[in-house]
């Protein structure tokens, strides 16, 4: 059994993007807090706090999910994946990333992460989506600026239809 | 928006849970998946004293049938019994209703169990498992015990779970190849219903209609395919449903009229 109390700051580990790295947390901290203030992984954005806007979304364990409304107690020794794994290490951008960049699917980029690691996770199970069912996991965003068009235009790309 | 401050306990056993409970009672919170309770904790709506974090409890993540029924585990998450290869035969109506309950990005983590204990009046799985005919499994250091879903869920956010309890199941019954139909109305797929209706074909003559979105909890009924449209215009009127940002009672009841005989057809129509 695992025991925090509210005012300690534990010691928690987790596998960042392939890296082991841990650092102190209370029980009420955020995971997006986590990733950005105690790892330093400002990739991540946060958006509603709340989990309606998306902005926040990340891998857990290979699997996207809200990192507002996951504390980082929760997830201590799992698998992390934000939006900084995905280029190469040299800057090269992965071919999710280039078919965004190909189609205007960003314009002042707040809700791309998120959005980014929602399509890693959907489009590693389902490599062949159909645009109803694209639009479908898109629902679980808001993008502001650019609309959503040209993020479903890249997610076509990248899965190969036209 | 961040919570107030809580103490984190993340037990490895059912037992550990309920002893937890037992010492705890109305100061605890249970978490899941949290993806209704975390907001809320957010949004400072609801406080903790305590978070019992049973999500890493290898014994709820389990799906099994046993005696006709299917049993969902505390920790069995929405998007694992969407894949479960079983769901569209065993459990049609659930298999109906899983799409519409968050987005994709919720229901991998948000539980099954976890939609009945927030007991969201227009939640689509507390609607399915009234319909269904299903029940909740609670236990506490003074044992177990199983609730119809109609026993279970008392009004808005509120149920039957006394404080010392832990949802460890929520069982539906098998229905293979029933009639059903599964159908609501949302500003955007995947936010809360306005309102939701659920149908399942006892036969070709009869239907269970349920209703979320038009009073604090879900509203059953039984119904003959005959008079079909005018039970459900006097349910209607029966029904107070509520206002909120989203819509007004009259409209909720409104769409209640017109979306109610389509799931109606179609269930009878899967039926026979």
């Amino acid at each position: 059994m695992r025991r925090i109390d509210r005012n300690e700051r534990a010691r928690i580990s987790v596998t960042l993007n392939g890296r082991k790295l841990s650092a102190d947390a209370e029980p009420r901290m955020l995971l997006c807090d986590f990733l950005r203030h105690a790892l330093g992984a400002t990739g991540t954005h946060v958006g509603c706090e709340h989990g309606v806007c998306g902005s926040c979304t990340v891998l857990i364990d290979g699997v996207a999910a809200r990192s507002c409304l996951t504390f980082a107690v929760q997830v201590e020794g799992r698998d992390i994946k934000t939006v900084e794994s995905l280029a190469a290490p040299d800057g090269a951008l992965n071919p999710l990333q280039r078919a965004f960049h190909n189609n205007h699917a960003l314009q002042c980029g707040f809700c791309t992460p998120g959005i980014l690691m929602s399509f890693t996770d959907f489009l590693a199970r389902n490599p062949r989506p159909s645009t109803a069912e694209i639009r479908e996991v898109l629902g679980g965003h808001l993008c502001r600026c650019t609309g959503y068009a040209g993020i479903v235009a890249a997610i076509e790309e990248v899965a190969g239809r036209d | 928006m961040k919570p107030r401050p809580f103490d984190y306990i993340r037990p490895d056993t059912v037992e550990e849970a309920v002893a937890l409970l037992a010492d705890y009672g109305e100061d605890a919170r249970v978490l899941a998946g949290g993806q209704s309770l975390v907001p809320m904790l957010n949004l400072r709506l609801i406080e903790a004293r305590v978070l019992i974090d049973i999500s890493r409890i290898a014994t709820l993540d389990v799906i099994r049938e046993r005696d006709g029924r299917i049993e969902i585990g505390a920790a069995v998450t929405q998007n694992t019994l969407m894949a479960w290869p079983q769901l569209a035969t065993k459990l049609p109506l659930v298999a109906a209703a899983l799409p519409f309950v968050g987005h994709f990005q919720t229901r991998n983590r948000g539980t099954v169990c976890g939609s009945m204990a927030h007991a969201d009046p227009s939640s689509e799985l507390p609607l399915a498992l009234a319909v269904a005919g299903g029940e909740i499994v609670l236990r506490s250091r003074r044992g177990e015990r199983v609730l119809a879903a109609g026993d279970f869920q008392k009004d808005m956010l509120t149920t039957a779970r006394a404080g010392d309890e832990l949802i460890v199941a929520a069982r539906f019954p098998v229905a293979n190849g029933a009639g059903i139909a599964f159908r609501e109305v949302a500003r955007r797929h995947g936010d809360f219903a306005i309102i939701a209706v659920a149908a399942l074909a006892e036969d070709k003559n009869t239907v269970r209609l349920g209703v979320g979105g038009m009073a604090g909890r879900p509203m059953v009924r039984r119904l003959g395919a005959k008079d079909a449209a005018d039970a459900v215009a006097a349910w209607a009127e029966d029904l107070e449903g509520y206002e909120d940002l989203h819509a007004s009672a009259a409209m909720r009841r409104d769409l209640f009229r017109n979306l109610a005989p389509l799931a109606i057809e179609e269930a009878l129509r899967c039926a026979a």
